[in-house]
């Protein structure tokens, strides 16, 4: 088993995401995260998932994802040569026992507070999983209220591209 | 020009060579069968009893002759009783394009009457689908619908089309067809390793399947098998890709395949796949299928590659093609030895199955009687069951398109449908068997053929029981026959004679004879009720999940 990225481009058009996470349940495979967005041409949509698979279930699965006929390119990051970054939004307990304690967490993992209440601290923060999930076991102590994920965004570094010259915009 | 919606839908549907479309009318389709009105010289549409039926109709109109089958059906129920027979034509990779009506725009997602998401409902079970809201991008969505079904690894497309987009008017121009998506080939480096595995393997077996059919390769696979001097089975998909009488073919292989088949794909050395996807009816245990054997699988659709079994070499590519450029780059060689084993084993088969009494009444006798009197061109069609795999063991198809049968989902109540659509599209005679179960489903398409005038033999192999499944009954749960003994009280005669059609009773193979020859060349719908033992079983049966150890060749091992 290992962890893998796909990055898909896809036609930004309704249904789309209902076809692609409808192949992955009915071939049984499981995602971990799902990201979506419009990329720079509003005619497609990028589409990142992330997960968790032997490596004959990543062939079949980009295959599956390349037969869905709103799907134009398919690829698997190269763990090496990508960016992966995440944001986490986190609402802590503001007490006055805690509050400096979670302010010197906040300071070091270079994040920021967004929100503050007289009961509440509500923190924003980017970074790799790992770094998300360091943090979360952090402020745990301190009491967490609600947590929100925006799953994994990826982009290869240096020249390599999903998008090509075909579907960029004119 | 100006058109309608529903205007443009027929001609887009004229565009693509449709002569037929199969259908049943509805309060949100009235504007397409308006069209259909005005355009009755142009298209004939066949009225069938059941949605079920025009999408199994539809299909077997594919089948039999290549092109695309259209369907059409109104909103809510009319379109989720095609989900059946779209998802046949998708198993079985049948180029299909359904056409739904929707309730108006502003209705859609307001639960309004008859209003279902047949595109959400459909997406497993379509190569793609479409809802269009929009009446300008209706003709460039069904020229690409045909374009789909009909490119690559051929399937259903269906496209929703909601009542106000039929009645809006937009420009409309002719146009061609659009040209197929460019099909995957071979690189040369493929080729030439594939080339050269065949050269080294002593025991070579090919194992065909639909992909044969529809890619059209069945000279080039002819020409390929006897370059390289090796036996040819195929999939229940594959019967008919080769002639029953071609010298290398050594019939079907799986679950309900023959004895040799069985140990020949054991014993190979090199199993070339072609066209075929090793479905678990196929292959038994996926595990212990021919552990020892290299394997090169051809197949146009990437995601059948090592999708069930590991191969040696994957080639996605058309298989016509392919085993063209094959034919250029082997050499020509004999494999005596392994010819005489497969000799060995042909001859012992023969004797395992030389109880089958030929004049005696029963499925075997039924088939090979109906194999003697009916040309090779008649379009057999079977539902499923136990009646299917005893058509697709006796008959000796030489012809590519004359068998239609449900193979991947198996769908019982597939054949009056089929049979009508395979019939209407090669204009020829169509003999459907069925079962008693079977027939059961959908005999309600009786009154469409015989409205249409449909030359059709319905040969009911009637045991009583739900043959196939008390057949697992028998051998894996004890005999205890749950539900499967019918203890119905229809007699088929009557039932026949009811719809318009002649009905015959067969108590032994002389009144079959005679019921059959007097059908074969009669111009009205026939059916022949055939009373046969419930305790016919199909043998060989190669259990789910086993290899072939586990083969069971004669009644005695049940």
């Amino acid at each position: 088993m290992s962890r893998f990225v796909i990055a898909a481009l896809v036609a930004n058009q309704s249904g789309v995401l209902t076809r692609v996470s409808g192949m992955f349940t009915r071939r049984g495979f499981n995602i971990d995260s799902l990201t979506v967005g419009e990329t720079e041409n509003p005619e497609f949509s990028r589409i990142t998932i992330l997960m968790n698979g032997e490596e004959h279930e990543k062939d079949q699965i980009i295959k599956q994802l390349k037969k869905l006929y709103d799907v134009k390119e398919v690829s698997v990051l190269d763990k090496e040569k990508s960016v992966y970054r995440e944001l986490l939004l986190i609402k802590v307990k503001n007490e006055a026992g805690t509050r400096q304690d979670i302010l010197a967490a906040v300071d070091i993992f270079r994040s920021k507070i967004v929100d503050y209440s007289p009961s509440t601290l509500c923190i924003e923060l980017t970074g790799e999983s790992s770094k998300i999930e360091a943090f979360i076991e952090l402020v745990k102590p301190f009491g967490i209220l609600e947590i929100c994920r925006t799953g994994i965004v990826a982009l290869e570094r240096g020249c390599n591209y999903l998008i090509k010259d075909k579907y960029r915009n004119k | 020009m100006k058109s309608t919606g529903a205007g443009i839908i027929i001609e887009t549907l004229i565009e693509h060579g449709c002569d037929t479309v199969f259908g049943y009318p509805g309060g949100q389709v009235l504007s397409i069968y308006d069209e259909l009105y005005k355009n009755k010289d142009r298209i004939e549409h066949i009225l069938c009893a059941n949605e079920q039926g025009a999408a199994h109709a539809a299909d077997g109109y594919a089948r039999a002759s290549g092109k695309t089958g259209v369907v059409i059906a109104t909103s809510g129920p009319g379109a989720t009783n095609l989900v059946t027979g779209i998802a046949t034509a998708y198993l079985d990779s049948v180029p299909l394009v359904a056409i739904t009506g929707n309730v108006p725009c502003d209705l859609i997602g307001k639960d309004s009457f008859q209003e279902v998401d047949i595109a959400g409902i459909t997406i497993p079970i379509t190569k793609h689908n479409y809802i269009v809201k929009d009446v300008a991008r209706l003709a460039d969505t069904i020229r690409e619908a045909f374009k789909i079904a009909q490119s690559g690894r051929k399937g259903p497309v269906l496209v929703d089309v909601p009542k106000d987009v039929q009645q809006a008017e937009c420009e409309y121009n002719m146009a061609d067809p659009l040209e197929l998506m460019k099909q995957p080939t071979a690189s040369d480096d493929e080729i030439n390793l594939a080339a050269q595995l065949i050269s080294e393997a002593q025991r070579p077996y090919i194992y065909c399947g639909g992909g044969i059919i529809s890619s059209g390769a069945s000279d080039a696979l002819i020409r390929f098998a006897d370059l390289i001097d090796a036996p040819v089975a195929t999939s229940l998909m594959g019967i008919g890709a080769v002639p029953a009488s071609y010298s290398n073919l050594i019939g079907l292989q799986g679950m309900h395949g023959n004895y040799v088949t069985a140990m020949a794909q054991n014993e190979a050395d090199l199993i070339i796949a072609c066209g075929a996807r090793f479905s678990d009816r196929a292959i038994g245990s996926k595990f212990r299928y021919s552990e020892n054997t290299k394997i090169i699988h051809i197949d146009i659709d990437a995601a059948e590659i090592e999708k069930n079994v590991p191969v040696y070499l994957g080639i996605e590519a058309d298989i016509k093609d392919t085993l063209i450029r094959l034919c250029e780059k082997v050499q020509a060689h004999k494999n005596t030895a392994w010819l005489k084993r497969i000799g060995v084993l042909r001859e012992h088969a023969g004797m395992l199955s030389k109880s089958t009494d030929e004049a005696r009444f029963s499925p075997s006798g039924i088939i090979r009687c109906v194999n003697k009197t009916a040309d090779d061109d008649t379009i057999i069609a079977t539902d499923v069951g136990q009646h299917q795999m005893w058509t697709a063991q006796y008959y000796r198809f030489e012809k590519i398109r004359t068998f239609v049968t449900s193979g991947g989902l198996g769908t019982m109540g597939f054949g009056m449908g089929a049979a009508i659509g395979a019939s209407t599209a090669s204009h020829r005679r169509a003999v459907l068997f069925t079962g008693d179960g079977s027939f059961g489903m959908n005999l309600n398409e009786l009154a469409t053929a015989v409205t249409y005038r449909i030359p059709l033999t319905v040969i009911i192999l009637n045991n009583g029981v739900l043959g196939m499944v008390r057949q697992w009954q028998t051998i894996f749960y004890d005999k205890r026959y749950s539900c499967t003994a019918l203890n119905r009280k229809t007699d088929f005669v009557k039932v026949a004679e009811a719809f318009g059609a002649v009905g015959y009773h067969a108590h032994n193979m002389a009144e079959f004879k005679k019921a059959f020859n007097d059908s074969y060349n009669s111009s009205q719908v026939c059916v022949i009720d055939c009373k046969i033992s419930s305790d016919e079983v199909v043998l060989p049966m190669l259990p789910p999940d086993g290899s072939v150890d586990n083969i069971i060749v004669s009644r005695g091992e049940i």
